[in-house]
């Protein structure tokens, strides 16, 4: 194994544990939000409860997040020396604004919000709650320029082999990064939304804490509807159509469009065969990928045979079924969260049990959609570190070898493995018994928790 | 702009070490000091609201430092890639122990976790003292600014020394010492009863350890690298770091155990100005150089080098101040609506 692969590799599978975890607070923050604005509104007390059970489940996810997060901010320098070098003077500028703007703020209000209830007024309470919010928001915010500067790289200026910034506002103003803002910011959405909705019809389906139940269901059907919707159009359209212009490489491979041609097809399934230039056993659908892009059925679409082959992605296959795997369910969401808010408009939402068994079993759903959309914009992006500017095999640490790096690699894996378990155990533990009318223990509050 | 910036940096460090210093301290000290459930409960709660704020510190300086000084991130990152790393771990460790302790009533692991948080605690703390030994002794950097160190060589600081020696070892011992006795103070602020007499009681013994090493520390560091001092002699009026430290060590001392009433608060405040002048004094010692090489001066990690481009610094320098005015905004008003005791008894906060 290569150094520059153990290096990709560690930052990749750190990453990919982390996001499982901001994903959930960022959509959560936002519903939390909602709930409480509701038990402001009508001064109703299960409303109020319903958001202080979010809240820990926020607060648990917060930490998992911040510890696991620690060493992402980290990894730019340990492992990838060279592009930290390089692009500091640049993207250091977003990373240093994410602390100092919004984890001052959330890990602040969230104290707050999850301490605070008995010293604070319900005004009050409910500001710390939008606080949280935004402050994760914010976070995700700077964290996207930073992407979507090695994305699409604007408003620098080469100085003495390194990167400096020419214009701040354009930085963080990049159109990339907006558009790739507004689908992410979706996205969490969506996985707030369908946790929510699954607890819900959890506590339903056992015929437990049926008023929360319906209380979450509702506000993760009603929310996750507009989420569902919204991550496919206009937020996911308009993303898609911005890389098909600038990262033409990374559409052909999503796409799996081996040949130039115009009325290019949409491939449904199929594999990508890169010996061959083919897709194996496909399902197409005629001309439907040019008119997605360009809005016209004849317009001509870039394959892979006009991209020199040394500037194709490097994992053609995993970005093809990333991105595959990403919009298929995007699809499935779209459709149970039609369903379930017909029923609930209906009002069979609370009584219907399969549509709440898909609910529950859809919850990991979410995650998988969007780590898998990660994958595509971060695969999409290969050979480059910087897109067009520098690559990846140039910026990672010269002098940690791969020795080192699979040490710590491992060392990450097996920590993580066993912070998911105990993960797993803590929300379990949130869901069946955070609602009980004697919680067993006064807990000790011992981290904004 | 370049001086502003190091002195910036310098000031997200302190303001790190003196804020999460407290709550490491508690953790070392929980393995030793609390005797039942109860304290220890009421020791976690006086950190609860706080720590995760605290560690925040470090993000927002690790941030700073990576887009004010490209080059000494990259290259301090990738050469202390090993203890960097275990510092991560130790991080990750404590952080899930304190959360699992809350939420689970564990019956054995509990104790489990408890030991972990206070290992881990210990460990950052030894861990955070050799790093910044490490820095003063330096390390061997290649002419492209870059370097790997082993965790230990021959144990001697020299040319190719490794992450642990004698001397960053007494770096380590000085940061563990003077984070329990800062996180022992904090607790005779926010406990009561008889943890806080005893808390008390054990800043004594901490406070001659603490005494030795720090005379310790400050005659090794001016054997291993004599150059600390150019500095100070250059603007001797800057002796008064030191002196600083020597008076806020008597301060602790005097104010904890006044004989007529201790003054909690005040001999907290004389750790913060201790620790802060430990490190400003090592700050100074170090400037311009930001990470002194072993191998060649010529190899050293200066200012200049090392400092970002000027419009990158201006516009930082304008966000900066204001994001930091609106975070110290938030942590006095956190730290003021907890304010008070957390009891040994249930409730507190």
């Amino acid at each position: 194994m290569t150094a520059e692969l153990i290096h990709r590799l560690h930052f990749a599978f750190t990453v990919t544990f982390h996001y499982l975890f901001p994903q959930l607070t960022m959509g959560l923050g936002l519903l939390i939000v909602a709930i409480k604005t509701v038990a402001l509104r009508n001064g109703s007390a299960a409303w109020d409860r319903a958001a202080q059970f979010w809240g820990r489940i926020f607060g648990i996810n917060f930490v998992f997040g911040v510890v696991t997060g620690i060493p992402m901010e980290f990894q730019f320098g340990t492992n990838w020396a060279q592009f930290a070098r390089v692009s500091g003077g640049v993207i250091g500028q977003p990373l240093a604004m994410e602390g100092v703007f919004s984890f001052f703020l959330e890990s602040a209000f969230l104290g707050l919000f999850l301490y605070g209830g008995s010293r604070l007024s319900k005004r009050m309470h409910w500001f710390s709650a939008v606080m949280v919010w935004l402050g994760s928001w914010i976070s995700g915010f700077f964290i996207i320029v930073t992407d979507a500067w090695m994305q699409h790289p604007v408003a620098y200026d080469l100085v003495n082999g390194h990167y400096e910034v020419a214009s701040f506002w354009q930085l963080l103003m990049n159109p990339w990064g907006l558009l790739q803002y507004i689908h992410n910011m979706t996205g969490a959405t969506v996985t707030g939304c369908f946790v929510m909705a699954a607890v819900g019809a959890f506590y339903l389906l056992e015929g437990r804490n049926q008023e929360f139940g319906r209380i979450f269901l509702k506000v993760g059907v009603i929310a996750g509807l507009i989420a569902s919707i919204l991550i496919i159009f206009p937020t996911g359209d308009l993303h898609g159509k911005y890389v098909a212009r600038h990262q033409p490489a990374a559409m052909a491979a999503m796409e799996g469009v081996f040949k130039t041609e115009p009325g290019a097809g949409i491939v449904l399934i199929g594999q990508p065969n890169e010996d061959t230039g083919k897709i194996d056993n496909p399902i197409v659908i005629n001309n439907v990928l040019s008119f997605l892009i360009y809005g016209t059925t004849s317009a001509t679409v870039t394959g892979l045979d006009r991209i020199p082959h040394d500037q194709w992605p490097t994992a053609l296959p995993l970005l093809y079924y990333s991105y595959h795997i990403m919009a298929g369910l995007g699809t499935w969401f779209a459709l149970l969260m039609i369903v379930s808010a017909f029923l609930l408009w209906r009002g069979r939402l609370y009584r219907v049990r399969w549509v709440q068994w898909a609910l529950l079993l859809s919850f990991p759903l979410p995650y998988i959609a969007n780590t898998a959309g990660w994958m595509t914009a971060e695969l999409g992006r290969q050979p480059w570190l910087i897109y067009g500017l520098m690559r990846t095999s140039e910026g990672f640490s010269s002098t940690v070898s791969a020795a080192n790096g699979l040490f710590t690699l491992l060392g990450f894996m097996g920590l993580y493995a066993l912070l998911g378990l105990l993960f797993t155990v803590l929300m379990y533990r949130e869901i069946t018994h955070g609602l009980d009318a004697q919680p067993a223990a006064e807990p000790v509050h011992t981290d904004g928790l | 702009m370049g001086f502003i910036w190091f002195w910036l940096v310098a000031v997200m460090i302190v303001g790190y070490v003196v804020l999460d210093g407290f709550d490491l301290g508690v953790g070392v000290l929980h393995l030793f000091l609390v005797r039942n459930e109860a304290e220890r409960r009421a020791s976690l709660r006086s950190i609860g609201p706080v720590w995760d704020g605290n560690e925040v510190w470090l993000l927002a300086a690790g941030g700073t430092l990576y887009f004010a000084f490209p080059l000494l991130y990259a290259s301090a990152f990738s050469g202390f890639y090993l203890p960097l790393m275990i510092v991560l771990w130790l991080l990750v460790a404590r952080g899930v122990s304190l959360e699992l302790r809350n939420h689970l009533d564990m019956g054995v692991w509990q104790t489990l976790l408890d030991r972990l948080f206070g290992i881990a605690s210990a460990l950052l703390t030894i861990f955070y003292g050799a790093a910044l030994a490490n820095v003063i002794r330096g390390v061997p950097l290649q002419a492209d600014g870059y370097f790997f160190l082993p965790l230990w060589t021959n144990w001697k600081p020299g040319q190719l020394p490794g992450i642990l020696d004698w001397y960053t070892i007494i770096g380590g011992l000085v940061a563990l010492v003077a984070l329990t006795l800062h996180g022992a103070l904090w607790l005779t602020i926010k406990v009561s009863g008889d943890l806080a007499e005893r808390a008390r009681r054990i800043v004594h013994p901490l406070w001659i350890a603490l005494a030795a090493l720090t005379v310790i520390s400050l005659v090794a560091t001016i054997a291993v690298r004599p150059q600390t001092l150019d500095n100070y002699y250059r603007y001797p009026f800057t002796f008064v770091v030191p002196a600083g430290v020597l008076a806020s060590l008597a301060a602790i001392q005097l104010w904890n155990r006044s004989p007529r009433r201790p003054q909690p608060v005040k001999a907290f405040l004389a750790s913060c100005v201790y620790l802060f002048f430990m490190l400003a004094g090592a700050c100074w010692g170090l400037y311009p150089t930001l990470l002194p090489a072993s191998t060649s001066s010529g190899n050293d990690i200066t200012l200049e080098r090392a400092i970002s481009g000027p419009h990158t610094l201006a516009v930082g320098l304008a966000w900066w101040l204001f994001g930091m005015a609106l975070a110290v905004g938030y942590v006095v008003f956190v730290y003021s609506r907890f304010r008070g005791k957390a009891d040994v008894e249930a409730g507190g906060h």
